[in-house]
Formats: structure tokens, C-alpha cells, sequence
């Protein structure tokens, strides 16, 4: 198996574009991202952001028409998925890559009992035979914690809770140990004790195979709590591209410290809740500046002129602004004297 | 500004999760029984049909052991004395359980009769309606998952087709392929009607289809790589059973009702063998005279026409999710 630097993906310059009646939606426009093996990266933005088009885009299941990826490579262990065939796409799939999506409550098939749902994966693509299929689907289940798995995996997803779903749908999405996990919002679906063990059984069973992961989500306490590396995205593009650690600590993007600034912090005294003013833009008509420029606090001229540049701030983080060097230095003082409050 | 991640404090042990009470489930079909049985109608709707239906099957052996008629015998001596005798009478007036309908004009046992045309007519009802579920659910499937230029195309057809007059249509179909035999003339029945009653099955397919297939389970499929005529078989047309079957069942009845409408113009069903609508055609040319001919046929089948639409209307009560208390 080729090893080409440790990446198992590596997305450059894609493009996915809707049409629409109002004109071409550019959800995805130029992402560039690598996720290396064992690696989580998270992914985080607003809704329409282009996160979740991002991920159909890998697994080749943008909705077409009105979608289509219109540009750029999806090397996935170094074949590019866009040149791939259906056929071998279809077999990488659920085999290779496999997705668990936001909600548990419709992402099952409700007139197919729960083992037969895990047995169509691994009869799929590992050619088991029925009996094989549905040990290894309550294999799966016991996996994930469904209690009473034998008896559990003739019931029909109505009898489970959202819990026991998403519980489910991980151990379909594993059942073949795929060597890319997409998560798409795991958790947004699910209340919150839920969604701590829901995050904490991945997390679990990644370092158990080793397994790469794509977190998406709008939760920047779920990044902050899983992912070695972070990209934030805005308006179709990459805003900030940074090992997690190191962006909350120091954003280098004025949108990036909006969003750490909208999150209530419990132990401060905030009176009001910090919002981003103004909504994400119309993605139909974007202007040549940068899309983030009417809402930025930073913003000057040239920011409505010209589209910024990516700049690299050091090693492995990135940040698309204008005066990207200056909010990052900002944010390493802010960081450093608050350290020396003794926060 | 550093914001830590909010504290996850992990519930326990993962594997043991709070919801994991079993709760004895009640399966949608179940649900739908004890709704269907809350319908009096319905109920009496179910058991008139099964009465009939069984009765048509296991019938006519009883009669031909007890006395030995069959639904094409006919006495051959003195066949003047028993043509057309009222029910209940033997062939000297006087009381007889030997003909609870009566005889027709050539002496045939009616009850014989309309236990044969109720086999037959149930079973054109039936198999008709099989048909045209094979060809209007995988049709209409196709239509709406594939959708785009490839439902446009196809459900135009369906329109024109349902532009033209059906009853010509089989009538034209029967008249061009007219068997010699009485059970090709059956079978052609069969095909014929099926032919033209899958329209609004694959219309009602097509629309549930295009609902479900943007539901996030039909994506989760194409995500484990599942292809995508098992998609459409396996993951979406069972979704799409609870109208089927509704439909389906409404089907039955105007399926009867074209086969009695075309055996009563003498296209349909051919003697010796008999359906309801051939035996009313026979009936009707002496109503006046030897009205039993006419009525006891006829009256069976609007039972079982009613029964059929009033277990339709129960079932479509039962299955659908909004009726749901």
C-alpha cells in the first residue's frame, strides 16, 4: 500500500458548485485540507458554511444535478476519487471511507430490522455469508454498547432511542474498519449526556483502530475536546487551517476569535452573549473582497477590494485575512498576559 | 481570549447506557391490526369477504358430494323438467335442498355457478391487481428515484396511457388476441386488465418515492456503498407498502367490477366456465320470468364489492400515520 507521507487524505483546491435558479451556488470553492492516518480533524462553521458539502463532495455524493464538483483532486491513499470510476467508488464506500450523519432518527431504515442494516454492510464488502454477517453485527453492537445485543439486533430502529441509534449507526459505519471516518454533526441531534458518551465511544474506538476521523460540527467545544487539527470555513472557504491546540490559543483569523468569542465562557460574568453581527453572505453573489469583510470588526478597504491571501503564520497554521500576521499576534499577547493572570 | 472546551463529563461507563430499558415495542402492522379492528365496517367488510372466498373455494366439491352436481352439469333426461326451477324447489314444486339458488336455463345448479364465478372473479380480481402492482411499483419506483429527464419521460407515457379510454383498450386487446380456449380467453383477461390498472399504482408509487428518497436513510445507504437498484427494492419500496397496500386493496374491487362489465358484454369470461358478470348476463335474459337467475349472482358480488371497498377504506383508516391516536 503506498504510503505517501503519512496522508491518507489529502482534498486540493475543490470546488463544489451548486446551479440554482438565482445562479451558481459556490457551497465549496478551493478547499484544501490533508488528514493523516490516525489523525481527527474537525471542521467547523456556521450552517451553509459548505462542511457537509465538503464530505458528500469525498464520497462522490453531492446530489447531482443541481450539485457538481466542478474542480480539484481527492487523493484518498493516493487515487484521486474524482477520476475513479462509479463502480470503485461504490467499493470504497462504506468500506474505506463510511459516514455516521447528523441524525440518528432518519439516517435508519425504518422497515429493516437493525442486524439487517449492519449485515448489508459486511455481506457487501467483506462477502460474509448471512450467519458471519449478523455475528459480526452483534459483534458490532456489543462493540458500541448496546446491551443485549443478540436479542436487540431484531428490533426494528423505532424501538431504539436517539442514543442507541447513533450508537448504531457507529457500529455500522465501523463494521468494515474503514480507514476514514466522516462524522457529519454526530451529536447535534442528541441531547447533551448523550453526546458526551456518543463523542467519548468514538473517540474510544478510534484509538482502538486507528481509524482517521473528519469531525464536523458547529460545536467548537466538541473540536476543542477531539481533534488534533481544525479548519474553520466560511462562505465555501477555508478561513483557518491550524492544529487544534494552537487555534483556540491563538486564532490568527478575525472570524476564528468571533466564533471563540460567541461562546459563552461559564466562569466569566458576561452579561450579554457576544454574537457576530450580521449573517453568513448570499453565496450567489459574493463580492471580489473577502466574504467575511461586512461583518469583520477588522475590516478596511482593502478587504472589500481584494480577496486575502492564505498566510502561513508558521509551520501547520494557516489563516485567510488580509491582516492575518497582525490578529495573530494580537491573540498570542492576549493569550500570554491572560496566562499570566492565572487563568 | 482562552476558551477551554466545556468539561465532558463521561456518564458512567460507556458501554452501559442509561436507555437501555426494553420497552416491548408494538410493530406497525400490529398497531394497524387493532386500529383495523376498531372499524365495525372493516371487521364486517374482512369477514364477508372471507366467507365468500372460502366458500367459493371449498363449495363446490361439498355440493358435487352431496348432490352431484357440478357447475357445468345438466341433467340429460327429461332436461324440460328441471331447466329454471325456483330456489328451493325440486323438479315437482314441492320444497328441496337440492338447489338453494335455483337452476338456470339448462338445468346447472346456480349455487354451483356462482361459486365457480366467484373463484373466478376473485381470482381476476387478485391476479389482475398483482400484475399491475409488479408493473406499477417497479415503474413508478424507477421514476421517482431516478427522477429528472428519465421521470419526466416515463410518467409522461403513463399520462398518455391514461388519456386513452381503458375499457376500449381491453376490449381492443381481447378482441385482437382472442384465445380458442376458455382459460387462454382467462389468462388474456388477466394480462389484459393488469395492463391498465397499474397507472395510478405507479403514479401513488412514484410520489412516495420522491419523498423518501432525499430522507437521510436512503443517503446512508448510498454512503455504505449499496447499489442502486437495491436501493430502490430493498430500502424504498418497502417504505412505500402502507399506501400499496391500500391501493391495492381499493384495486380489487373495480378490477371485479371491469371483469363483470366485460363477461356481461361477452367478452370476458366464456361457458362453460362462469364469473359473476357472465352468469348476470345470462340471468338477465329471462329476469322477468325467473328472476333468481339474475339476483343471486348480482347480490354476491355487490357484497363482495362493498365488503372489499368498505376493508379498503379501513385499511387506508389503519395504515396512515396521520389517523395514528
Amino acid at each position: 500500500m503506498p504510503n505517501h507521507n503519512g496522508n491518507l487524505l489529502e482534498v486540493k483546491d475543490l470546488r463544489t458548485y451548486f446551479r440554482s435558479d438565482d445562479g451558481t451556488v459556490k457551497a465549496v470553492d478551493g478547499i484544501s485540507f490533508t488528514v493523516k492516518r490516525g489523525q481527527t480533524v474537525g471542521i467547523v462553521g456556521e450552517s451553509g458554511s459548505g462542511k457537509s458539502v465538503t464530505n458528500l463532495s469525498i464520497i462522490r455524493l453531492v446530489p447531482e444535478p443541481p450539485g457538481k464538483i466542478v474542480g480539484g483532486e481527492i487523493l484518498f491513499d493516493g487515487r484521486d476519487l474524482l477520476l475513479l470510476p462509479d463502480d470503485e467508488v461504490r467499493k470504497i464506500r462504506g468500506r474505506r471511507i463510511s459516514m455516521i450523519f447528523q441524525d440518528p432518527m432518519t439516517s435508519l431504515n425504518p422497515f429493516m430490522r437493525i442486524s439487517r442494516q449492519l449485515m448489508e454492510m459486511t455481506q457487501l464488502h467483506l462477502g460474509h455469508t448471512k450467519s458471519q454477517a449478523f455475528e459480526h453485527a452483534v459483534r458490532m453492537l456489543e462493540t458500541v454498547g448496546i446491551p443485549d445485543a443478540r436479542t436487540r439486533a431484531e428490533n426494528y430502529p423505532h424501538e431504539f432511542s436517539g442514543g442507541m441509534r447513533q450508537r448504531v449507526m457507529i457500529a455500522m459505519a465501523l463494521s468494515c474498519e474503514p480507514e476514514l471516518l466522516i462524522a457529519d454533526e454526530p451529536t447535534t441531534a442528541l441531547d447533551v449526556t448523550i453526546q458526551a458518551q456518543i463523542l467519548e465511544l468514538i473517540k474510544k474506538l478510534k484509538q482502538d483502530t486507528g481509524t482517521s476521523v473528519i469531525l464536523i460540527t458547529h460545536d467548537l467545544g466538541v473540536v476543542a475536546g477531539m481533534t488534533d487539527h481544525s479548519i474553520v470555513m466560511y462562505a465555501g472557504k477555508v478561513f483557518e487551517h491550524a492544529p487544534t491546540r494552537e487555534l483556540f490559543a491563538a486564532p490568527g483569523n478575525p472570524y476564528t476569535r468571533g466564533l471563540l468569542r460567541s461562546v459563552p465562557d461559564p466562569t466569566a460574568e458576561q452579561g450579554k452573549l457576544y454574537q457576530i453581527p450580521g449573517l453568513p453572505p448570499d453565496l450567489t453573489r459574493l463580492g471580489p473582497g473577502c466574504p467575511f469583510a461586512p461583518r469583520c470588526e477588522r475590516a478596511e478597504a482593502i478587504c472589500q477590494r481584494e480577496f486575502p491571501p492564505f498566510v502561513q503564520l508558521n509551520a501547520e497554521h494557516y489563516s485567510l485575512c488580509h491582516f492575518a500576521d497582525e490578529v495573530y499576534r494580537g491573540s498570542q499577547a492576549e493569550a500570554s498576559s491572560k496566562g499570566a493572570a492565572g487563568r | 481570549m482562552i476558551h477551554t472546551a466545556p468539561e465532558f463529563a463521561v456518564a458512567g461507563d460507556v458501554s452501559l447506557s442509561p436507555d437501555s430499558e426494553l420497552v416491548a415495542g408494538t410493530s406497525l402492522w400490529k398497531d394497524a391490526w387493532r386500529r383495523l379492528l376498531k372499524n365495525k365496517l372493516a371487521v364486517l367488510g374482512l369477514i364477508v369477504v372471507a366467507v365468500i372466498t372460502v366458500s367459493s373455494l371449498i363449495g363446490p366439491p361439498i355440493i358435487k358430494a352431496t348432490t352431484g352436481y357440478t357447475y357445468d352439469y345438466m341433467p340429460t333426461n327429461d332436461v324440460s323438467r328441471f331447466k329454471s326451477m325456483p330456489p328451493f324447489r325440486g323438479p315437482d314444486g314441492s320444497f328441496s335442498w337440492m338447489h338453494p339458488m335455483g337452476t338456470d336455463n339448462s338445468g346447472r345448479d346456480i349455487l354451483a355457478r356462482v361459486m365457480l364465478g366467484g373463484q373466478i372473479s376473485l381470482m381476476v380480481g387478485i391476479i389482475s391487481t398483482i400484475v399491475s402492482l409488479i408493473i406499477g411499483v417497479s415503474y413508478g419506483a424507477v421514476a421517482g428515484y431516478l427522477g429528472g429527464r428519465v421521470d419526466s419521460l416515463m410518467m409522461r407515457l403513463v399520462d398518455v396511457l391514461y388519456s386513452l379510454p381503458y375499457i376500449i383498450l381491453v376490449i381492443v386487446l381481447l378482441a385482437l388476441f382472442r384465445s380458442s380456449t376458455a382459460v387462454g380467453q382467462l389468462v388474456l383477461l388477466f394480462v389484459a386488465l393488469g395492463a391498465v390498472s397499474w397507472l395510478t399504482m405507479a403514479r401513488i408509487v412514484r410520489g412516495q418515492v420522491l419523498s423518501l428518497k432525499n430522507q437521510e436513510f436512503v443517503l446512508a445507504a448510498r454512503a455504505t456503498g449499496v447499489r442502486t437498484p437495491r436501493i430502490i427494492f430493498r430500502h424504498i419500496v418497502p417504505n412505500t407498502l402502507g399506501p400499496v397496500i391500500v391501493y391495492a386493496t381499493l384495486t380489487i374491487p373495480t378490477v371485479m367490477l371491469s371483469e363483470a362489465f366485460l363477461s356481461f358484454l361477452g367478452l370476458g369470461v366464456q361457458p362453460p366456465l362462469a364469473s359473476w358478470g357472465s352468469l348476470a348476463a345470462e340471468g338477465i335474459q329471462s329476469i322477468s320470468i325467473f328472476p333468481w337467475q339474475l339476483i343471486f349472482p348480482g347480490v354476491t358480488m355487490a357484497l363482495t364489492l362493498f365488503s372489499l371497498n368498505f376493508l379498503g377504506d379501513g385499511l387506508r383508516d389503519a395504515l396512515d400515520p396521520q389517523m395514528r391516536k
